[in-house]
Parts: structure tokens; C-alpha cells; sequence
């Protein structure tokens, strides 16, 4: 479990983050929403410990980030896995040797061991046969499995995904967005997940949080997103006819369910 | 930034592997280029020394001093480096700000990786041990470039050059000059890396961030140029 207290951040004097708190749960699929410039990715970095807040608590099941030695946050960083929104694979390296990078750092795995491993989470994200190719030579779909295998190899407690779906057409997206509520699930995981999409959102949030304007405006999961009065998530969430439209026929049914 | 950079590396064998890696990508890529500009430069050292020096009491060796004395002193450890900072420096900063900009950077950085320590100091140790080999090459060739030169011209005979190359050797000129390759080596592996590094932005930044460099890390050289010439020669 991941617990932020009244996160606070300023760049400039200019104030993105208005004393944010939020708990995400492990093993679900915690989301943050809000519209570009709401905050999230500030948010999401301060989490991550990319940026410093200026006030407020992070901590990771009870251990408080800024109360920690550099070696005790390195012991936590070991401990995250992040899928970037550019996915960030080093680009001088094959895939294998990017999904093995963080075990080729901090484990004492054989070359065998770390390869069988490789194998297994390419597997795990439906990617098999790539492993001599460099990330410039697969498509945008597949980067993000490459991303998400790497970012799952060392059996991550958190995992952490900055707009996962942004570049993807809708029916990758979808294979992402599962592809992560279930590694959330296998690997039991606290996963936040950065986006916009409401077709993500849709499909698997289990806990939203919506930004704007640096505060936290909502929360909730994703059967109540059709039913709040909420004129910041309503003007969000449904901004499209359609939308709309499920709405209407998802509050006539009272219940949500596809 | 050099704290971090300076620690001990976190995995041994990687650190190695990345050491060997940059001596190939700083060193032994630039190794043809160098060779070229020092034969050439030393050829042409030869020829306007032998041309100012044309009056005849004045004896032909001394051309051949003058050669060797330029090459050795100034031209292989002060010029070649500030080639080598727009060479090499342009790179460091462009592939490390290109990791900053794609949060290749942030990626290692999530991992638990130091990554200054990681990009950083496999530069650094890569230049300032592989840079003096880099430079005797360049004396080397920049004397034998001159001597080609002064034969083929017919401004020098053999003996002469020889006799001038020399004549009053002081093998403090070498390590004064080995003494600024390594300062200056150092000064073209951190400089870029820290404008790289920190470059915030995109495509365009890293392209400003890389000419930052190289002229930061010119002026860097010809400034300490000056203050080491001071402190080990006057």
C-alpha cells in the first residue's frame, strides 16, 4: 500500500500540487485522472521520488520516503517497477539485455537463470521471439510489453504506469490495460496508473482518483463514476455523446455492468 | 553532480564493461581522425618554422627543435584536446541528454541505479586513462609529419631534423605535456556529461546543451591551459 499525505509542490511559486492525500491499495489498479496540466505527472514523479515535494508524506507499507537513508530508498526503488509514457528502454540495448538490466544490477543470477526469466516475463506479456532485436526495430505496442516486462522482472511490489496507452491504437490499448490488471493481480502489486483514457479507465479502474488544478476533486471506482453528482468528473469523464450516452443508459439500468 | 559520480560503482563487472565500451567510443574511434590532423599539422609546423627561419646563420636544426618543441608542448596536448572536446564533447552531451529527454535517465534512476555514477564516470576514467596514449600518438605523428614534410620540401635534411628534435630534450616537457592531456581529459568527459545530464526540453535543448559544451569545455582548456603552463614551467 502506497499512502501520500498533503503532498504539496511548487514550481516557481507557482503551486501544482494543493496538499494531495491518497491511499492505493494493493493488488488493485488505482488510477489517477484529470485533464492535461491537472498535476498527475507531478504527482506521479513525487511518488516515484523524481521530484522532491516541497511538504507531505509518501510512504511505501508504512516506510516514510523522506525519513529514509539513499540506501534505504534504493532498497525501495529495487522495489518498483515503472512503465514510462515514452517507455524509456535504453536504446543502445537488445530487448533481452533491457529486460535483463535490472537483474544484471542488483541480483546475483546466473546468465542461464536471467535469460530463463527474460523468457518467462516476455512470455507473460505475449511477446516471444524479439529478444535479439534492438526498441527501435519493434513497433510502439510492443515497446510497452517490453516496457512492462522489464518493469515486472524483479518481481515488483509497485508498479507504476505514466499514460501506458498514449501512441496506441484502442485495440492494443485494451491488450495493455488487461495486460496490467493482470500482472497487478499475479504479482499482487500496488499499481498506479497515470492516464486520460477513459476506455482505460472504463476497463480497469478499480480505485480513480481525479486531479484538477492540483487538488484531489474525486474518488471512487468505476461503477460510481456513472452515478456521482460530481460536476468536475462529470465534465471530464463524460465530455463525449457517447459517453454520454452510456451514462444515460447505465443510470436507466442503475447498476454497472458490461 | 561529482559526489555522485565519484562513488563506488554498484556492480563491478558493468562498470568494466562500460569503461571498455567508452574507451572504444572516446578513444579508439578518434584515434584516425587525430592521426591525420596531427601528421598534417606537424608537416605544416615544419614548413613555416623553416620559412621563418631562413636567414643562414641561424643553423637548419633549430627547425626541427621548433617542430618538436610546438608538437610536444602545446599543439598534441592543448589543440588535440580542444579537437577532442568538439568531438567527443558533442557526443557525451548529445547521448546523455537524448537518455535525459526519452527518461532513459529517470528509468535508471527509478531502478535504484546512481545513474551519474553509472554514465559518468566510465567517461571520465575511459579519458583520463586513455588520452595520454591518444596524445604521444599524436607527438608522434605530428614530428614524423614534420620530418616528411622537410624532406619532401627539401628545407631539412634528415640529419638535421633529427639533431633538432633532439637537441636540449627535457623529459619534463613530456610529462608537463601528459600532465594537461589528463586535466583537460578530465575536463572533456564531466563538462558535456553535466550539460547533457541536466538538459531540460527537447531535440532542440540537447542541440544547444552539445554546443554549450564544447565551448565550455574550450574555454575550460585554454583557461587551465594558461594557469598549468603557469604553475609547472615559469
Amino acid at each position: 500500500m502506497i499512502e501520500v499525505k498533503n503532498l504539496y509542490k511548487s514550481f516557481d511559486g507557482k503551486p501544482v500540487l494543493k496538499g494531495i492525500s491518497a491511499v492505493f491499495e494493493t493488488g488493485k489498479t488505482n488510477m489517477i485522472i484529470g485533464r492535461s496540466g491537472s498535476g498527475k505527472t507531478v504527482f506521479l514523479k513525487s511518488i516515484l521520488g523524481l521530484i522532491t515535494p516541497d511538504s507531505g508524506i509518501i510512504s511505501f507499507d508504512g516506510r516514510i520516503w523522506s525519513k529514509l537513508s539513499l540506501d534505504e530508498q534504493r532498497k525501495i526503488r529495487n522495489e518498483i517497477g515503472v512503465v514510462f509514457q515514452g517507455n524509456a528502454l535504453f536504446d543502445s540495448m537488445t530487448i533481452e539485455e533491457n529486460i535483463m538490466f535490472p537483474m544484471r544490477m542488483f541480483t546475483k543470477k546466473t546468465l542461464a537463470e536471467m535469460k530463463d526469466r527474460v523468457n518467462e516475463v516476455l512470455e507473460q506479456v505475449s511477446l516471444e521471439g524479439v529478444n535479439d532485436k534492438f526498441p527501435a526495430e519493434i513497433s510502439g505496442g510492443m515497446q510497452k510489453r517490453v516496457a512492462l516486462a522489464r518493469a515486472i522482472v524483479l518481481y515488483p511490489k509497485y508498479l507504476f504506469c505514466d499514460e501506458p496507452n498514449s501512441g496506441l491504437d484502442p485495440k492494443t490499448a485494451i491488450i495493455i490495460d488487461n495486460l496490467i490488471h493482470d500482472l497487478t493481480v499475479r504479482y499482487d502489486t500496488t499499481t498506479i496508473i497515470n492516464t486520460h483514457d477513459m476506455n482505460s479507465i472504463m476497463e480497469i479502474g478499480e480505485k480513480i482518483i481525479l486531479l484538477k488544478d492540483g487538488y484531489k476533486q474525486w474518488e471512487g471506482d468505476k461503477s460510481q463514476v456513472f452515478f456521482t453528482d460530481n460536476p468536475d468528473l462529470n465534465d471530464f469523464v463524460f465530455s463525449s455523446h457517447l459517453f454520454k450516452r452510456v451514462r444515460e443508459i447505465v443510470q436507466k439500468e442503475g447498476k454497472f455492468k458490461f | 553532480m561529482l559526489k555522485q559520480v565519484f562513488k563506488r560503482p554498484q556492480k563491478a563487472k558493468i562498470f568494466w564493461e562500460n569503461y571498455f565500451r567508452e574507451v572504444d567510443d572516446l578513444g579508439i574511434k578518434s584515434i584516425g581522425l587525430i592521426s591525420f590532423i596531427s601528421f598534417f599539422i606537424g608537416g605544416v609546423v615544419t614548413i613555416q618554422t623553416a620559412r621563418n627561419l631562413s636567414n643562414p646563420l641561424i643553423d637548419k636544426m633549430y627547425i626541427g627543435y621548433a617542430t618538436f618543441k610546438s608538437i610536444v608542448l602545446e599543439f598534441s596536448p592543448t589543440f588535440i584536446s580542444i579537437i577532442l572536446a568538439g568531438i567527443v564533447g558533442s557526443y557525451i552531451a548529445s547521448t546523455i541528454g537524448t537518455m535525459r529527454i526519452s527518461e532513459q535517465i529517470d528509468a535508471l534512476d527509478v531502478m535504484g541505479v546512481n545513474s551519474l555514477n553509472y554514465l559518468v564516470l566510465p567517461k571520465v576514467l575511459a579519458a583520463v586513462t586513455f588520452y595520454p596514449f591518444l596524445i604521444i600518438i599524436s607527438m608522434f605523428l605530428g614530428v614524423l609529419g614534420g620530418w616528411v614534410a622537410g624532406n619532401l620540401t627539401g628545407m631539412i635534411l634528415t640529419q638535421d631534423y633529427l639533431t633538432g628534435i633532439r637537441y636540449d630534450f627535457e623529459p619534463f616537457d613530456i610529462t608537463y605535456a601528459l600532465i594537461k592531456t589528463v586535466v583537460f581529459a578530465f575536463f572533456i568527459a564531466t563538462i558535456p556529461s553535466y550539460f547533457g545530464y541536466y538538459v531540460k526540453g527537447g531535440s532542440l535543448e540537447v542541440g544547444r546543451a552539445s554546443t554549450q559544451a564544447v565551448i565550455w569545455t574550450s574555454v575550460t582548456i585554454i583557461v587551465f591551459n594558461y594557469l598549468l603552463t603557469q604553475m609547472l614551467l615559469s
